[in-house]
């Protein structure tokens, strides 16, 4: 029986770990498709980044509430995941409890882990309780209706029930223990599940063994399921904050790269002597899909999980706009995921949609380019970014800016200022003052 | 001050040998848009009172490209702003000073991919280095504990970090600062950035300005500090929305020093 139970938990495993990867590799790739962009630079101001922004957490703090719950569902994560590792060991090797052999050491961090766990069931209760019952105004635009909200409802039902797993785990066990049954030697404290015990204390050992293990397998094909739904999941945030942030925009937010190939273009037409008149001519301008977006805005994509603070800061949607950073977001990674699934499709010929058939010119003519939104992400998610690129192309290649800005446009060119003053005029102002 | 102010070109200068310490670019707000000409005149009086040795680009300047940028012309904004370097690298300017944000933003960080790097401040900062280094005073206090508040601009806070210079030269004026809710790294947009402000905003229930100068006028502040043209103007708007404009004065800090100084 035991080494059924090992041999199944192996394929389990590999199962798992096999859809896992190959999810994980198709979003690589998916990423990928973003043209280059180098953010190697500076190593070193990259991993403070990170340890700050991700493994720190320093951008939440800003709305203490969700930061607190937020860190209590996170530190179970990493912390509890050493009990996984446990649990990985046990199965495969058919042992039970195999670090107890720690002593007190195990006692305490087995005691801890449970503190954990509660702290996480609770804190995705109330997280539940947030989005539903107070009906934090953030979860509810429009671009949360259907999947997006499901998708989150999923995710604090899963983390509660996985908790709740391991807890009524460690309760059957307790209660094995107390009654000395083979292959539960004494180990561990349990200060949570301590109050389940009662629930368990009249049945038989066998029935007690038996339900240990449903609980025990539970919980271990629950985060093995819950693992390979990352992928398809916002929640997927719990992998890509980490690099997300390494690869973070180290520049000023003011900054906006500025295009190379138009940088020879015009040098060539202003006769400049380091202009390349031998470099090909630019394909396109700005972005009109995501595959002309950057890598990084596609990890942006990828990384998102949602949480709509971006769009709770955005001027224009706050001024009942139709602009949402958070549905730019979403939107790219959906179309990215579009492409994803034609090149696995094996479909070759490009479809007649592209990101611009997601976004519309109204979102993107709203923004005004405050970096609220990018300032604001947990996770240095820059939507300000994409907007840019999308509006190059409106107006370079589709010549599609609104009215007034093509007249301010063509100020600029004929009176160098953006309204229609005379540039004899500009110094003016000095023949005046006094 | 009675007798007239004059305020030199690079051109000018340049005949006589002379390369200016500080360009003051003035941009085109600063130039053409009626209330923001005070703002400019502040400035070059502050500039004039220190005796600092300056110059402006007159008519040679040109608009730095920055609202076709964030328009998405990158052509446009390329064009001018190697236009506007050629001038400037011909009259070696190594230091520029602006009362734009956007100005500001544009000259010091997209610039210099183009081929022109210069030290670029924004006159907060400066005026920030004037009063530390001593030769700013205030002696007579004309602000002394008034009720100010101070409207961040987007393109010196969150887009370039400069949060303290702003605020530590009204606690130099000895003003009562009374923070915004959203200031700082919160700071609301006025509603101007991202080129809006050279058309109508897209259909929403309130305008950008409405809001922030809602905001701003419910701190019961007199005076609505502000450190941007274009800031300025939606503010002013703002203030008129709500028929306060008799009540509420929007000043940039350079008018508050120079009024502090009886320039």
């Amino acid at each position: 029986m035991q080494i059924v139970q090992q041999i199944v938990f192996v394929i389990s495993l590999a199962i798992a770990g096999y859809f896992f990867y190959k999810n994980v590799s198709k979003i690589r790739r998916n990423i990928l498709l973003g043209r280059d962009l180098d953010r190697t630079d500076n190593p070193k101001e990259r991993w403070m980044t990170m340890l700050k922004v991700a493994f720190g957490q320093t951008k939440m703090v800003a709305r203490p509430i969700p930061a607190i719950l937020h860190f209590f569902v996170y530190i179970g994560f990493i912390l509890i995941n050493i009990e996984v590792l446990e649990i990985i060991i046990d199965g495969i090797f058919g042992t039970h409890r195999v670090f107890s052999f720690l002593g007190p050491v195990y006692d305490v961090a087995i005691g801890f882990f449970e503190v954990l766990a509660l702290l996480v069931l609770v804190g995705c209760v109330l997280f539940l309780t947030r989005r539903f019952i107070n009906r934090i105004p953030r979860f509810h635009n429009p671009e949360m209706k259907g999947w997006p909200t499901k998708d989150a409802t999923i995710i604090l039902i899963t983390e509660i029930v996985l908790m709740l797993a391991i807890l009524l785990m460690n309760a059957s066990d307790q209660a094995l223990q107390v009654k000395g049954a083979a292959h539960y030697a004494v180990a561990g404290s349990f200060p949570i599940s301590q109050f389940f015990v009662p629930l368990f204390e009249n049945a038989s050992v066998e029935s007690l063994v038996i339900l240990e293990r449903v609980f025990w397998w539970f919980h271990i094909l629950g985060i093995l399921v819950f693992l390979n739904y990352l992928p398809y999941s916002k929640h997927f945030h719990i992998i890509l904050a980490f690099p997300n942030t390494y690869y973070s925009k180290l520049k000023p937010k003011g900054q906006v790269e500025n295009i190379g190939s138009i940088t020879n273009e015009v040098k060539m037409m202003m006769g400049m002597p380091d202009a390349d008149s031998n470099a090909p001519p630019p394909e396109s301008f700005g972005a009109k899909d995501v595959t002309d977006l950057t890598w990084k805005n596609i990890m942006d994509s990828y990384t998102c999980t949602e949480c709509g603070r971006c769009t709770s800061v955005c001027p224009a949607n706050q001024t009942g706009k139709l602009l949402s950073p958070r549905k730019i977001m979403m939107d790219t990674r959906d179309r990215a995921e579009e492409i994803g699934k034609r090149i696995d499709a094996g479909v070759t010929e490009p479809d007649d949609k592209n990101l611009l058939s997601y976004i519309t010119a109204e979102e993107l003519w709203a923004c005004n380019s405050c970096n609220a939104c990018a300032e604001e992400c947990p996770i240095n998610i820059d939507p300000l970014d994409i907007i840019g690129q999308l509006r190059q192309y409106l107006v370079m290649e589709k010549a599609e800016a609104p009215a007034e800005l093509n007249m301010m446009f063509t100020n600029i060119e004929n009176n160098g200022a953006p309204w229609q003053f005379s540039a004899s005029d500009r110094d003016k102002w000095a023949s005046e003052i006094g | 001050m009675s007798e007239k102010i004059h305020i030199p070109t690079v051109a000018e200068l340049n005949a006589k040998g002379v390369t200016p310490d500080v360009l003051f670019w003035v941009g085109c707000a600063g130039s053409f848009d009626e209330r923001a000409q005070k703002i400019t005149k502040a400035m070059a009086k502050i500039l004039v009172h220190l005796d600092v040795n300056f110059a402006i680009l007159g008519k040679e300047e040109s608009c730095t490209g920055d609202p076709a940028k964030r328009a998405g012309n990158e052509f446009l904004f390329q064009m001018q702003a190697m236009n506007n370097i050629a001038i400037m690298n011909g009259y070696g300017i190594t230091k520029i000073l602006t009362t734009c944000p956007h100005c500001f933003n544009t000259l010091k960080n997209e610039y210099p991919d183009l081929g022109g790097n210069y030290e670029v401040l924004h006159h907060t900062k400066y005026i920030q280095e004037l009063i530390n280094d001593g030769k700013l005073t205030f002696g007579k206090g004309d602000y002394k504990g008034k009720k100010i508040t101070y409207h961040d601009s987007c393109y010196i806070g969150r887009a370039n970090g400069i949060y303290d210079a702003p605020r530590d030269i009204l606690h130099k004026l000895d003003a009562e600062l009374v923070e915004l809710k959203r200031c700082r790294s919160n700071g609301l947009c006025c509603g101007a950035g991202g080129a809006q402000i050279f058309k109508e905003a897209e259909k929403g229930t309130k305008e950008v300005n409405v809001e922030r100068a809602e905001e701003a006028i419910n701190t019961n502040a007199t005076v609505i500090a502000a450190n941007c043209p274009f800031c300025m103007t939606m503010l002013s708007d703002g203030v008129k929305h709500f028929n306060k404009e008799n009540e509420v004065e929007v000043l940039d800090l350079a008018e508050l020093v120079a009024n502090a100084n009886d320039l």
